[in-house]
């Protein structure tokens, strides 16, 4: 016979209350593992979308511009000591902390070039990391040679240009193996050719203008990738392109903190269950404590039985809460995200959490009772004669 | 064996005009292996004097000792090992935990008390077998009869050897046959050394004690030492 047995035969006798002091823990945990559940699918799935937008950091030539533009109209502008990025230096990009977080870089070179008498500007890509970079890219076509360019919708109709046709570039002849359906960017408005081709026509040999990256930052701080690559390259300026992702985040934040808050006054509601739950209990068994205190039962081994069967009960509620708040995330996700393997997925830390969160819930909300009971007289139990 | 020796106790309740004075100016000794009956009319203040006697209900005035310990003196845990090691309890309405068998109520006061589980087992068995109940420790208290209740709370105030046994009416739920079988009870008890002090209403028990402390009014009649009747009535 120990304390434990004491308890676990006062839980079998008294099931209902057994019972009810398990729904109040396993209600609130069940929240909060939903809530985890739902902001983690959700955080999932915007890196997802993240990793999927293509290009997320700029390296732009570092240059003290005065920019004379407004409302879309551009009026020009000034460009003092602009400092060109070498094509050679980009092997510098490889050597920073998180080098393996970048899915792929895409040197550009920029200049405008006559295209059947018409000024237009000329981008030089490596065409054969446009999946990654431009994943938005809609191609009628192929992809363009050394002798061939693609051409931007508004700039093909412009030129009434179509596939295969040939086209004036600075002089040289070549042909339209491509044309982009419209992206509702810039790139409506250009032309397109392999990079060392488009620094022969400009005269720009081993010249870029800027670099785009394409970063899988789920893992990593944007902000970190910026400055490392800063750092890699100082006569560069690089950004970060990610106020779109960045606002849905803060939105995310947002409510995750008012649902880990609606989530804690649930707990609170739960530890009130068992507060009150124990305390009608410590009263019911007054006598019998009375009678454990006449034995010889210390203070200690009346708190003992009390928090005992708080934490029988406690153990259990918290994995039940975990599988109730884990079901609940797989049914809400469905509603607000195409994703739900992150919400679903088995996650023994989680479960830990949750069993450890019903244990402290539990065991607080059973300090004052126990210490009640343990108080208690024992001359009761002779006064109930 | 232990000896008890009380002086000028005493015990109210409440304050000013309503303060109750329920045991005013005791004072006795018990010596060790004695068997001493507590008696007096409803009210005269005889549960008090034993739940003091128990250690379990301070005394306004007056002084206990058992043993030479000033059990008062004690704090209050000190005072629940003093219970543990001391004092062993019979009260009137058997007090069994519903929830547990009768031999899980006798192992009860073992509980607390560092031994391996088959030896309190075992000596929770010996108790049950020593009051006649051997065989029947798998029951409920809600299964047993009022005799064997009563064995019951016996068997579970004498498991773990204490010197001295408290009883407070133990027979006053019993018929006259299951009285007798449990005053022998006590008899046995307190001729293997155990002191014993027994609240009661009924002369047939008073008839086993060596002597009666006659409560009225919360104090002890003069002439303390009763003679008990010679033979059971």
């Amino acid at each position: 016979m120990r304390l434990t047995d004491i308890s676990i035969k006062n839980l079998i006798r008294r099931k209902a209350k057994a019972g009810f002091i398990m729904a109040g823990l396993v209600v609130g945990v069940a929240a909060m593992v939903a809530v985890i559940g739902f902001v983690r699918s959700m955080t999932a799935e915007i890196n997802h979308k993240m990793e999927r937008y293509g290009a997320n950091i700029l390296i732009l030539p570092k240059t003290e511009d005065l920019q004379l533009s407004y409302g879309g109209l551009n009026l020009g502008g000034v460009s003092v000591g602009v400092q060109p990025i070498r094509q050679a230096d980009l092997h510098r990009l490889s050597t920073i902390k998180n080098a393996a977080n970048i899915a792929a870089t895409g040197p550009t070179l920029l200049g405008v070039v006559s295209a059947n008498g018409r000024d237009v500007l000329l981008a030089g890509i490596e065409m054969n990391r446009v999946e990654v970079l431009k994943p938005w890219w809609s191609l009628s076509g192929s992809r363009p040679d050394s002798n061939a360019v693609l051409a931007g919708a508004q700039t093909a109709s412009l030129l009434n240009l179509t596939i295969g046709q040939t086209v004036d570039i600075n002089g040289r002849r070549m042909h339209v193996s491509g044309i982009l359906g419209t992206t509702g960017s810039q790139d409506d408005q250009l032309l397109f050719a392999e990079l060392s081709t488009a620094q022969v026509i400009l005269g720009k040999q081993g010249q870029i203008s800027m670099v785009e990256v394409a970063a899988l930052c789920h893992d990593c701080p944007i902000d970190d990738m910026v400055q490392q690559i800063s750092g890699a390259l100082p006569d560069a300026k690089v950004m970060a392109i990610q106020q779109v992702v960045k606002g849905r985040m803060d939105t995310l934040h947002r409510f995750s903190a008012f649902s880990m808050g609606m989530s804690a006054v649930v707990i609170l509601v739960g530890s009130l269950v068992v507060l009150t739950t124990m305390m009608s209990s410590v009263r019911e068994r007054k006598e019998e404590i009375g009678i454990f205190r006449a034995m010889g039962f210390r203070k200690s081994h009346i708190m003992g039985i009390i928090f005992s069967e708080v934490a029988m009960i406690s153990g259990p509620a918290g994995l039940i809460g975990y599988l109730a708040g884990t079901g609940a995330t797989f049914i809400a996700v469905r509603f607000f995200s195409d994703m739900d393997h992150a919400a679903t997925a088995w996650d023994p830390l989680l479960c830990g959490g949750a069993i450890l969160l019903a244990m402290v819930v539990g065991l607080t909300a059973s300090v004052y009772p126990a210490i009640m009971a343990a108080r208690l007289d024992p001359n009761t139990a002779l006064r109930s004669l | 064996m232990s000896s008890i020796n009380a002086q000028q106790l005493g015990k109210s309740y409440g304050r000013g005009s309503g303060k109750v004075h329920a045991l005013s100016d005791v004072s006795f000794t018990i010596d060790s292996g004695e068997f001493v009956g507590i008696m007096g009319e409803s009210g005269a203040g005889k549960s008090t004097l034993l739940s003091i006697l128990g250690a379990m209900n301070t005394p306004t005035t007056g002084t206990l000792a058992v043993d030479d310990i000033d059990v008062y003196d004690l704090k209050s845990e000190q005072r629940a090992d003093f219970r543990r090691e001391f004092l062993g309890f019979v009260f009137q309405s058997f007090h069994l935990i519903p929830y547990l068998t009768l031999l899980e109520n006798v192992m009860l006061p073992l509980t607390t008390i560092r031994m391996p589980k088959s030896e309190k087992r075992s000596k929770a068995l010996a108790a049950l077998e020593r009051v006649g109940l051997d065989g029947k420790g798998d029951r409920l208290p809600g299964e047993a009869s009022g005799g064997e209740k009563e064995r019951c709370a016996i068997a579970r105030a004498i498991v773990n050897d204490p010197p001295v046994l408290l009883a407070d009416e133990p027979t006053g739920n019993l018929d006259t046959r299951t009285t007798d079988a449990v005053m022998d009870l006590f008899t046995g008890l307190n001729a293997e050394g155990t002191t014993i002090v027994m609240v009661t209403h009924s002369p047939r028990c008073a008839a086993h004690v060596h002597r009666v402390l006659d409560v009225a009014d919360g104090r002890l009649l003069k002439g303390v030492s009763v003679a008990p009747p010679s033979h059971c009535m």
